[in-house]
């Protein structure tokens, strides 16, 4: 083991800044990442065990303990309870004889749950092996079981034709869909790689920020920042290299855009990359990718490598002389916090992903402390479309506020969830006509994902933009038979205590505390103090470090501002005061082990 | 560029000097922003959040923003002492904390600042969690019982070659400080009693050794944390 550890550390020069890439080969390696290699890692780095056990310990993908030939991860998020994954999850549980986060004795398979794993349309999804497999049933997770007790190689136990587009290619070959089912200016057929590229060795740097400046295009991961003012910032900056960083990590429940375009549109981003880098002034780019999308690397490594040899990448890019510049992948682990962009710098430097504080802001002081842009996989692709034909184009769709056009990911109660182009200011009605939802039938919108708002019927008619409602471009459908409390507003709160990094106290306690409270409502022990109290209690999220920690309440601050009257159903009217202490709950375990029934 | 910034706090006139942390700056003028996370010479995490002031109508953490000409900083206002005191509450509930029969009572900032703001009881319901307490190691006992994870010893104490003693290990609720098991063992008598005068609270204890100065002659026993900041006399220019 040794050995084969040390091979991987010489791999990447141990060099501690690529921590993430050698745990990621010492586990494909190994199965998983035992003591024994921690201790190897940790020598050949010159760390401690602690520090790279802290690294290690922090991401969900990471495993320190055998997980089995085939490594089975559920996606628990809200629509692949709505799509039955519940009877998925009985069925996987039942053929193996095991519960999540065991192994089976024979070390076959092992079972674990994760969240939102970028396939809302196509749920109940999950990932074995790190290939991707959607639409599950009963009936198809025993054919697999049966597969996976024959021995089956994970690429032979795909029943179903591949997926459209570059899913059937053969570096990908995945039963994934893309759904694209409205396009517009970025998500367009017509485009032709690398003109952009030519037309900008001719221009001034400062000439492409105007433009994009121009344009008004504000970040699309949802935060909303102008891109022209952070290239600029970024350009101006002192640092002797500086660094484009592209936002793959898109984690936020119901989002799965970026999937789509990666899978067909990854020479648009890497061209938008190569822009953003020739803008600001520097010469490598890393495309920091969600550990769930590590089917689709093979071949985006493919695609940089031909980017490589036609000198789309790579020195004197084009001719223009002293333009260098090159995009390297990086894998995360999971972890949907590394979507915060001073986290995501954090994890691509081989470390906990915990945000940042700021100032310095990642264009002063990001990767390796030299000066930055993150950007959102979807402002990289519609840079390049800027370039090609003007800012004041790009602000002809859209609104004043919000220039341009969004790529939306729907999912949820509807008859065609997918992925939609559509120009800012749509209004939430729009949107469900457009996706086929029986408006009569729909109870709620989740807007943004749990970091979003939950908006009620009254609130369809508001638009989609910075203005109004902001949004990485995530919608999750709800109709009148989901119960918003139990599927929605538990699941979203359960999803923020497991995602939160843990360094504020404020997010790592809080969400706990909210998420008890709101059990004690469901379990019919709740009184009105326990509402006021959550409301109260969200409050102190506001002073976490990042969107995460800040946003971590609004699961059930959003839903007790539309959807009140479910929590006023189940408090008891006439109490003031429960305890919500259960006395034969906490006795159970005494009264077994004494084999006395406790009666009060 | 002049050498010094005039900001103020809660309306009052102030004056430093550039290129510091507002924590420092309030600290030069006389005015105490409770920190508990922070520790002088070591670089500012920002993660117990018990500094976060207003600042142009932005919460941020004093430890970790640097003054600025101009800065309009929010202290001593009703909301945001409240979310003071709540932080405090909120590691009162989230580990053990004991204090009669802790060697730090006294000389424990949490327990100091929960005098500060007049704790009587938290307002959120305690946790009880299961906390182990390491004591392989010959020279320290780490205690996770009280643990607050304010990450001082991490960020405090390394070996010679950078290497961490002190770590977190996994993340959100389950998240914990570990000490190394190697490197643990190794720990000099200095770098063992470094470590239990970093940490705030009762979580790292140096070995054989308690209650040298007795409970009634300890730092907090007469006097508030922060008041030694708030009774210097200020010579206003």
């Amino acid at each position: 083991m040794k050995t084969a550890v040390r091979k991987i550390t010489e791999r990447y020069g141990k060099d501690k800044t690529r921590l993430m890439d050698i745990l990621i080969d010492t586990q494909t390696e190994l199965g998983c990442i035992p003591r024994e290699a921690t201790l190897q890692i940790a020598e050949d780095l010159v760390m401690s065990e602690v520090d790279v056990d802290q690294t290690i310990s922090f991401y969900h993908f990471f495993s320190q303990k055998p997980t089995g030939r085939y490594k089975i991860y559920l996606n628990n998020s809200v629509v692949a309870n709505i799509m039955g994954m519940k009877e998925v999850v009985r069925t996987f549980q039942k053929e193996l004889g095991i519960k999540f986060n065991e192994v089976t004795p024979d070390g076959l398979a092992g079972l674990y749950e994760t969240s939102c794993i970028g396939m809302n349309d196509q749920e109940p999804a999950a990932i074995i092996n790190n290939r991707i497999f959607t639409r599950l049933t009963p009936f198809r997770v025993k054919e697999m079981v049966r597969d996976m007790k024959e021995g089956k190689d994970i690429d032979d136990m795909f029943v179903a034709d591949y997926g459209d587009g570059q899913n059937r290619s053969d570096l990908i070959k995945s039963v994934v869909s893309n759904n694209i089912r409205k396009i517009g200016p970025v998500l367009e057929r017509n485009y032709k790689p690398g003109q952009a590229i030519e037309k900008i060795i001719n221009m001034d740097p400062g000439d492409i920020i105007e433009e994009i400046k121009k344009s008004n295009i504000r970040g699309r991961g949802g935060a909303g920042f102008p891109t022209g003012l952070k290239w600029e910032f970024c350009r101006n900056a002192p640092g002797e290299k500086k660094y484009i960083l592209c936002n793959a990590d898109e984690g936020e429940p119901g989002t799965f855009k970026d999937r789509v375009i990666l899978t067909e549109l990854a020479r648009l981003l890497f061209e938008g990359m190569v822009i953003a880098g020739y803008a600001v002034g520097a010469t490598e780019g890393i495309l920091y990718i969600r550990y769930e999308y590590k089917y689709l690397q093979q071949y985006l490594e493919s695609i940089l490598q031909t980017a490589r040899e036609t000198n789309y990448l790579g020195k004197n890019i084009q001719g223009r002389k002293g333009f260098d510049f090159d995009i390297r992948i990086q894998s995360g682990a999971g972890a949907y916090v590394c979507g915060e962009e001073s986290a995501l710098i954090e994890s691509a430097e081989g470390k906990r992903g915990e945000p940042r504080d700021r100032p310095p802001f990642p264009v002063e002081k990001g990767y390796l402390d030299m000066p930055t842009v993150v950007n959102n996989v979807e402002t990289l692709c519609a840079v390049v479309k800027v370039i090609l034909n003007g800012g004041d184009w790009y602000k002809s769709f859209g609104t004043v506020e919000s220039t341009g056009t969004k790529v939306l990911s729907i999912s949820g109660d509807c008859k065609f969830p997918g992925v939609y182009e559509v120009e800012w200011g749509f209004s939430v009605n729009d949107i469900l006509d457009m996706v086929g939802a029986a408006k009569e039938d729909v109870q709620a919108v989740q807007v943004g994902g749990p970091s979003g708002a939950l908006i009620s019927p009254d609130e369809f008619n508001r638009i989609l933009g910075y203005e109004d409602l902001a949004t990485g471009g995530s919608l999750i459908i709800l109709s009148n038979e989901r119960d918003i409390l139990t599927d929605v507003v538990l699941n979203f709160t359960e999803f923020f205590i497991e995602e939160s990094c843990g360094s504020c106290s404020t997010c790592r306690i809080v969400p706990t505390l909210l998420r008890n409270k709101l059990m004690k409502i469901l379990n019919a022990r709740g009184v009105k103090q326990d509402i006021d109290d959550m409301l109260e209690w969200g409050k102190i999220l506001r002073a976490s470090r990042c969107g995460l920690g800040q946003t971590a309440a609004n699961p059930i601050l959003s839903s007790l501002k539309n959807f009140r009257h479910l929590y006023e159903d189940k408090i008891q009217k006439n109490k003031e005061f429960d305890s919500g202490f259960d006395l034969n709950a906490a006795l159970k375990e005494a009264s077994k082990a004494t084999g006395r029934v406790t009666i009060i | 560029m002049s050498q010094f910034v005039r900001f103020t706090i809660d309306g009052t006139e102030c004056m430093a000097a550039r290129g510091q942390y507002i924590v420092d700056a309030a600290r030069e003028n006389g005015i105490y922003i409770p920190t508990l996370c922070n520790y002088p010479g070591v670089k500012p995490k920002g993660s117990c959040r018990i500094c976060t002031v207003r600042v142009n109508g932005r919460l941020m953490t004093a430890c970790t923003t640097p003054i600025a000409d101009g800065m309009a900083i929010e202290n001593e206002i009703h909301d945001i002492v409240e979310l003071r005191k709540s932080i405090v509450e909120l590691l009162f509930v989230e580990g053990n904390h004991f204090c009669p029969g802790c060697e730090k009572s006294g000389n424990c900032e949490l327990q100091a600042l929960a005098y500060r703001f007049k704790i009587m009881v938290p307002r959120f319901p305690f946790q009880f969690p299961l906390r182990k307490i390491d004591a392989s190691h010959p020279k320290i006992i780490k205690e996770q019982n009280r643990c607050i994870l304010c990450k001082r010893c991490i960020r405090a104490i390394r070996d010679e070659k950078g290497r961490s003693i002190f770590a977190y290990r996994r993340r959100s609720n389950r998240v914990e400080v570990v000490v190394d098991p190697k490197l643990g063992k190794q720990l000099t008598d200095e770098l063992a009693q470094k470590a239990m005068d970093v940490c705030p609270v009762g979580s790292i204890l140096v070995k054989e050794k308690g209650f040298i100065t007795p409970i009634g002659s300890r730092k907090y026993d007469h006097e508030a944390i922060g008041s030694d900041i708030e009774n210097v006399q200020i010579t206003k220019i």
